[in-house]
């Protein structure tokens, strides 16, 4: 329909010491489109846009930007031919203004370059940015004073000012909340609408068909599906990158039975956080705390395992009163935490897969005042939880965990947490930068644990996840809770209005 | 497979420390065979008697790296440590009661210090080079302080004579050293230290008693470091308030060849011993050669150099 791609690239072919991990690739995006691209991780998706990045070479391939040959040398020639990417983890510096952010690369110069930083054109030049990606704030404000949509909209506003012609997001709405992700996509029409091309990198189904002119689905370097998005369906996008059905995202739930109150929290209170928090959950549950960024959600999970302290309230673990006990007794009496930031908090990223598989169980396999371990008892017991957890064969347990991708990764995790044998698990968005198949696996294993009697919490702020995997749902808002539904009067709207504080429910 | 790999893993990726141990071996054989003076009894005895304290120097501070800190008063520690130790034992009379109460002080010094920084650094969340720096002023003053800047001598000659038997005071290197090395290795101690230092938030997450491990770590470091400093009197024959002044780098040096980081997370015994060793090895060759003390210093820096930017290359590729 259109006459020529303003982005072209042909056979792109690509391997890493003999393991082809691109296998002749197509990608072409008009102006005015918005290619989406899909594919778990490890599919290509990332090295494909490397090489469009001009940040590795292709071994074969050729790609054309408006029918000019496009050879990158380094990222910078990408930015030149006007390609810019937003990434995961924003390239931007949080000590320096919005306005020194956006114009970083060539700040404007007084007089023939020597004499310092023309202010006046750089404020300017960044009030005109800002207002492209409808962001009303003073150009002067530091970065670290902003949300992370509105330091995302600014990375947004810098490929603007360099007059980028395509932008390339990757993962752009993980990190982001509801309104913060319509305001994102509300750019993305605009810009569209001004001829920019635009690639959408995204695990979250919905969106890309959403948001996405056609979309592309890559699996182990091969493109599997190519065409309009109008013709698939989420279910079909998951077949063409697993390359098996699945039915269902989620797995098939046996009958429950739901046993004795696990875990009782009464008035949790701590000014400008949590705002009285009462509730209750038993062992064979999935309890979901539902809510928008900022809800409270991972404070309260803080509160629970006493990483975090609050003001007032008490929480009772099987009976016991252990709101003052500490961390390490908490863990001991059977609670588990899997926090939302894995590389910061859940992992010693260049630690073995052992020693990260290891890390909460140590003490039962250590002889007393000696300290040493029993290394042939604890061996086996970690080899035993990594097949219990699916975690990915290829890897030797000595390896260290920063080599494998996100699923295995809160795989480790998991298994860390599993080998303390825990009875109330903590989970904060257990399945964030984690890819299809993985997810598929974690859920699968949730679902057995409560069947054995676990009781489980589970935040995310992927609303569809929670009613797949949750018997109930609580919904936070401003700290406190709002709302609480039943797994049979689940209604999508419902929660989220509630979320949003609209209204209060019970149901 | 498992346990092979756990093996493995126990033993961590150590390539670089054969490496340096084969440079050491290597290099001794080397001067050996061409450099005049080097493979005498004499120079074997030198050797030890300056090697063996930057030993226990340097594995006290690879725990502290480990754990991603660093320990700047090692070598206060030492001479607070020597003149203290000196004046118990001259004052009470110099028996071997007089030796062993001076011997306590001494690893008292190394306690009182390690407790200090560990609880500057655990608890109070302070740099710890801010902690350990201003220590190290504060006890190396506190050292000069105490003795008017005057040495001490005159020790009982039952410290003197013991403390310079070298097999003696040798197999004590050896014993300390294996036993931190069983700790670091195959007991839990080790493992949560490994694993504070690789990322103490998530240790902390993981129910492992950070504090505990780190105060114990600054701890162990202080105490290694006053066994130097008995030794160290021992064979200067004196208590010293300005003792080791200079050894403080070759000790951090040591421990970098040895393959410890900054970053924390990485380190082990052998390493630090076969950076003390290479260290050592190469600094005798070179004044042996009568190459000028300014040189050794300057052929020092460019070898712990190479071995950092080696260990950076390797780290980041990976």
């Amino acid at each position: 329909m259109k006459t020529r791609p303003w982005f072209d690239a042909q056979g792109i072919r690509k391997s890493f010491f003999a393991r082809e991990v691109l296998k002749g690739v197509d990608v072409a995006v008009s102006e005015g489109e918005v290619l989406g691209l899909v594919g778990e991780n490890g599919a290509g998706k990332s090295t494909l846009m490397n090489i469009l990045g001009g940040v590795l070479f292709p071994d074969v391939g050729h790609m054309e930007i408006d029918g000019q040959e496009y050879v990158p040398q380094s990222p910078r020639d990408a930015v030149r031919r006007g390609i810019s990417f937003i990434h995961q983890e924003l390239n931007l510096f949080h000590n320096l203004s919005i306005a020194e952010n956006l114009a970083v690369a060539d700040l404007p110069r007084r007089g023939r370059g020597w004499l310092g930083i023309d202010r006046r054109k750089l404020r300017a030049e960044a009030v005109d940015a800002l207002q492209a990606v409808g962001l009303h704030l003073s150009p002067d404000l530091r970065l670290d004073q902003l949300s992370a949509g509105e330091k995302q909209l600014v990375e947004i506003a810098k490929a603007i000012r360099r007059r980028s012609r395509l932008i390339i997001y990757d993962e752009p709405t993980t990190s982001l909340a509801e309104p913060e992700i319509r305001r994102l996509f509300a750019i993305m029409a605009d810009l569209k609408a001004r001829g920019f091309a635009q690639i959408f990198i995204s695990h979250q189904l919905t969106h890309v068909l959403e948001q996405c002119d056609r979309v592309q689905v890559l699996r182990d370097g091969e493109p599997t599906g190519m065409g309009p998005a109008a013709d698939y369906s989420e279910q079909e996008l998951v077949r063409l990158m697993v390359g098996r059905s699945m039915d269902q995202v989620f797995p098939g739930r046996k009958e429950r039975k739901t046993g004795e109150v696990t875990l009782q929290v009464s008035g949790l209170t701590e000014p400008g956080l949590l705002e009285n928090i009462s509730f209750e959950a038993r062992s064979g549950e999935v309890l979901g705390i539902a809510g928008l960024m900022g809800a409270g959600r991972t404070e309260l999970l803080r509160v629970l395992f006493g990483v975090d302290h609050c003001e007032r309230g008490s929480i009772s673990l099987h009976g016991h009163e252990v709101s003052q006990w500490p961390l390490r007794r908490r863990v001991q009496a059977g609670m588990a935490f899997l926090t939302e930031d894995r590389r910061a908090e859940g992992l010693a990223m260049d630690g073995s897969i052992f020693d990260n598989s290891a890390a909460v169980v140590l003490p039962e396999f250590a002889r007393p005042v000696t300290g040493l371990l029993e290394q042939k008892r604890l061996g086996i017991a970690v080899q035993k939880l990594s097949r219990r957890v699916k975690l990915t064969e290829s890897a030797t347990p000595d390896s260290p965990v920063h080599n494998l991708s996100g699923g295995n990764q809160q795989k480790v995790v998991l298994a860390k947490w599993l080998l303390n044998n825990p009875s109330v698990m903590l989970l904060d968005e257990p399945t964030r930068g984690v890819d299809v198949g993985a997810k598929f696996e974690i859920y699968g294993l949730i679902n057995e644990l409560v069947e054995q009697g676990n009781t489980i919490l589970m935040v995310s702020s992927e609303l569809e996840e929670l009613m797949g995997m949750c018997d109930r749902i609580l919904v936070l808002h401003g700290g406190g809770i709002r709302g609480q539904f039943h797994r049979d009067k689940f209604e999508f709207e419902q929660i989220l209005r509630t979320a949003f504080g609209q209204e209060a429910t019970e149901s | 497979m498992v346990l092979e790999g756990f093996n493995r893993s126990w033993l961590g990726s150590n390539w670089s420390q054969h490496v340096l141990f084969g440079l050491t071996v290597l290099l001794s054989v080397g001067a050996a065979w061409g450099i005049p003076g080097f493979a005498t009894t004499w120079n074997g005895q030198t050797l030890l008697i300056h090697g063996l304290p930057l030993v226990l120097l340097a594995v006290g501070l690879t725990l502290v790296l480990i754990s991603g800190g660093i320990d700047l008063s090692i070598t206060s520690v030492m001479a607070l440590a020597s003149v203290l130790g000196a004046k118990i034992m001259v004052d009470a009379g110099g028996g071997v009661p007089a030796v062993m109460l001076g011997l306590a002080a001494m690893i008292g010094v190394g306690v009182l210090v390690g407790a200090i920084n560990g609880i500057s650094v655990a608890v109070f969340r302070m740099p710890s080079f801010i902690a350990t720096l201003t220590l190290m002023m504060l006890v190396s003053g506190a050292a000069i302080l105490f003795t008017r800047s005057q040495k001490i001598a005159g020790l009982p000659d039952t410290f003197i004579t013991t403390g310079q038997q070298l097999w003696l005071t040798g197999s004590l290197v050896l014993v300390l050293a294996f036993l931190v090395h069983l700790g670091l290795k195959k007991s839990i101690y080790g493992r949560w230290l490994y694993l504070v230092g690789l990322n103490r938030r998530a240790a902390e997450i993981s129910g492992v008693p950070v504090k505990p491990v780190i105060v114990g770590v600054y701890i162990a470091s202080g105490i290694l470091a006053a066994c130097g400093g008995v030794l160290l009197t021992a064979s200067l024959e004196t208590g010293d308030p300005v003792m080791g002044q200079n050894i403080l780098l070759d000790v951090v040096g040591a421990a970098v060849l040895g393959g410890a980081s900054l970053q924390g997370g990485k380190g082990s015994v052998w390493g630090a011993v076969c950076g003390v060793g290479f260290l050592v090895i190469l600094g005798n060759c070179l004044v042996l050669m009568n190459v000028h003390y300014y040189y050794v210093t300057i052929v020092k820096g460019g070898v712990i150099l190479a071995a950092a930017v080696l260990d950076t290359q390797r780290s980041t590729r990976a």
